[in-house]
């Protein structure tokens, strides 16, 4: 298993270091990489920042992908955890099968679905990830495996999912897969006109198996908050029309479009963004009946575009991804929303969704709403999300680990009260600091 | 061309599990052959609960010729394609100073590789059809100094597949060679490959299997080891024995 420096970086492709990297096949590789020094795990490296990336040793353990069981009866999928959450799609949604939760990108790992312990758009009906999570094979600083779950090893099983990989190497797990009758999603689109709309429209479609808001936050004043807010249900077969109902389970083989390397940063400027921002809610507006979407586009609408980060250009993204609590939600997302209309920054992407309830030790959601900025990294950017980070702060908010690049330590330890704890879990099992991450370094974990 | 059962000899290989994982894909009945098989057991379960096909593994030693007849009657199924991904890189040095290394390598990559391929030749040529793949190198193109020893054992199973091929001509079963360059697997795992010439396995598999619907005869991975390999192949001899490639 010979290592390699490779640059590394996150999706954001901001920032890059040279990691020594390797691809161990068996654990008794990830014993030997034990033994030199600290490691990090790494997936698919579709977080955004430098989580999954380690100078001085980076475990890429996707050689480890190999599923190992299926129980037909209760949908539990065994799988180690370089398995990506696309093959377990094209394996069994043709037998009727989707995950319970998915993030907007199927190109993950199971390791790092758990690791980061993903949300999707169900998340305030059915939690994240690790709800549906029967038990974990760790891997410890000692060179060994520990199986934990409910039931045996209770802590490490809770620090593990959403711990980011710094509780030790994910080695395999068994989930549950969700019964679907089609791969096709009833859609429907709502526009709300400004934030309080756009609120109310969240809790009155709280029966809705799936919902989330594009909001177009270049909109001032008046308009501020407004939104589209996207529903879906799955289908059932009687739902499908012809063509669909012939083949209810198909996995399309997508002609994908391919973003070239090295794109300028012209793309970004704000006259162009509010454009585009509003050409895009005027279409969904316009468009407000149920539609048939297929599973591919309803839950992954940008895999369809290969190196889509790429269009962010040489510099980079960046992700901004808060949650603020339930009963200071309306202030803080006022604050933030005022704050982005104020500055000349133009986000691309602006994501709204509602959270439910959720308790867990150290993952990122919890009940009430999440919003998530992308922008194209500038030093003005940098410095911009600085002062959204302490308008979060002071609303009682937190900060997605999946997606922090640049947060300074200062902030993160003020919005996290579980932090004492995860810290003296770090310090009290002997050799736990060894799972270490430019972004853990970074944040002081 | 689904449905036919595909024999994957050499079923550890970086090569050939990328080749078993295309097939089954495809819908096609696996064997893995391969030395202490039980260990490939991971693999096998892998296969058949991502593509729902049956998968078998079968004890196999490439270099046991005497036992090839009986492994081919172990088969409860006589397969319709075999592929042979049974091969060992060596140390061309070590090779050189121990004459034992060097005819390790040599009965791994050719010796062992011809006689399972004739065996198998007779059985489908007894049944009028089936494919025969080959997986030989760009190496066994032109001797040079740093791996010949490899290199000549892939260019006699290289002859071996092309007199095979000449042979089972207008019977049925057709013989495929697929000459790769660099390949991305643990055979290779050590070497700093350049990146822009290296396949991935699943590269090669995927050009198998478009060689066996095309009825290919020769193929090369990635396609460009053609063009290098004309050039060196004329290189004057005078000319090449002074290089240092």
């Amino acid at each position: 298993m010979m290592p390699r420096m490779t640059m590394l970086s996150g999706w954001g492709r901001f920032p890059q270091f040279q990691c020594k990297v390797s691809r161990p096949r068996t654990a008794a590789d990830l014993r030997h990489l034990l033994a030199e020094g600290s490691v990090i795990a790494r997936g698919n490296g579709r977080a955004y920042g430098d989580s999954a990336l380690n100078i001085r040793a980076t475990a890429d353990m996707r050689h480890f992908n190999h599923m190992l069981a299926f129980d037909a009866a209760s949908g539990q999928l065994t799988a180690e955890a370089g398995v990506m959450l696309g093959d377990i799609i094209s394996a069994f949604l043709p037998r009727g099968w989707f995950p319970p939760v998915t993030p907007g990108t199927k190109f993950v790992t199971l390791g790092g679905m758990i690791a980061a312990d993903v949300h999707g758009k169900n998340h305030h009906r059915h939690g994240s990830f690790g709800g549906f999570l029967d038990w974990i094979d760790v891997m410890q600083a000692d060179g060994q495996t520990v199986r934990c779950s409910k039931d045996e090893n209770r802590d490490l099983f809770e620090w593990t999912i959403g711990g980011m990989g710094l509780t030790g190497i994910i080695l395999r797990a068994a989930f549950r897969l969700a019964r679907v009758e089609t791969g096709w999603v009833r859609q429907t689109v709502i526009p709300a006109v400004d934030l309080e709309s756009t609120m109310a429209a969240f809790e009155a479609a709280e029966a809705s198996a799936y919902s989330v808001a594009w909001i177009d936050c270049l909109s001032s004043g008046p308009r501020l908050g407004r939104s589209l807010l996207l529903l879906g249900e799955h289908a059932s077969p009687g739902d499908l029309h012809a063509a669909a109902a012939a083949n209810p389970f198909a996995i399309f083989e997508r002609r994908k479009l391919s973003v070239p390397f090295g794109m300028p940063s012209i793309a970004h400027a704000a006259p162009l963004a509010r454009a585009f921002n509003a050409m895009h809610y005027w279409r969904g507006a316009r468009d407000a009946r149920a539609r048939l979407v297929d599973w591919d586009r309803y839950f992954y609408p940008l895999d369809a575009i290969l190196g889509w980060n790429r269009i962010y250009g040489r510099n980079g993204m960046v992700q901004f991804q808060c949650v603020l609590p339930l009963d200071r939600s309306h202030k803080g997302l006022l604050a933030l929303l005022s704050a982005l209309s104020a500055s000349r920054q133009a986000p691309l992407l602006a994501v709204l969704k509602r959270m439910g309830k959720q308790d867990s030790r150290f993952s990122f959601p919890m009940e009430g709403y999440t919003l998530a900025l992308d922008f194209p990294v500038s030093p003005a950017v940098l410095e911009f999300l600085s002062r959204l980070d302490q308008i979060a702060v002071e609303h009682g908010g937190r900060f997605y680990l999946a997606k922090d690049s640049r947060m300074a330590a200062a902030t993160f330890h003020a919005s996290e009260p579980r932090l004492p704890e995860f810290l003296a879990m770090r310090a009290e099992k002997t050799g736990t600091r060894l799972f270490a991450s430019a972004q853990s370094e970074r944040l002081g974990l | 061309m689904s449905g036919r059962t595909v024999l994957i000899l050499g079923g550890r290989s970086g090569i050939g599990l990328a080749t078993a994982r295309a097939f089954a894909a495809a819908g096609h009945p696996v064997q893995l052959a391969a030395r202490n098989v039980e260990s490939l057991e991971t693999a096998r379960t892998d296969i058949e609960i991502r593509y729902g096909v049956p998968v078998t593994l079968h004890e196999f030693d490439a270099l046991d010729s005497a036992s090839h007849g009986r492994f081919v009657d172990s088969l409860k199924i006589l397969p319709d394609i075999a592929v042979c991904a049974v091969g060992v890189l060596g140390d061309q040095k070590e090779g050189e100073r121990d004459l034992k290394s060097a005819i390790l390598v040599m009965r791994s990559n050719f010796e062992g590789p011809a006689s399972i391929l004739s065996e198998l030749a007779n059985r489908f040529e007894a049944r009028g059809s089936g494919t025969l793949v080959g997986i030989s190198s760009v190496a066994g193109e032109r001797g040079r100094a740093t791996n010949y020893i490899y290199g000549s054992a892939k260019a006699g199973f290289t002859a071996f597949l092309s007199g095979l091929r000449n042979r089972l001509s207008g019977t049925g079963v057709h013989v495929v060679t697929v000459l790769p360059g660099f390949v991305a697997t643990p055979m290779t795992e050590g070497m700093d490959l350049p990146p822009r010439l290296t396949a991935q396995p699943e590269d090669v598999a995927a050009a198998i299997a478009r060689a066996i619907v095309k009825r290919k005869n020769v193929i090369y991975v990635r396609p460009v080891w053609r063009l290098v390999m004309t050039v060196i192949r004329n290189i004057p001899e005078p000319i090449f024995r002074r290089m240092r490639i």
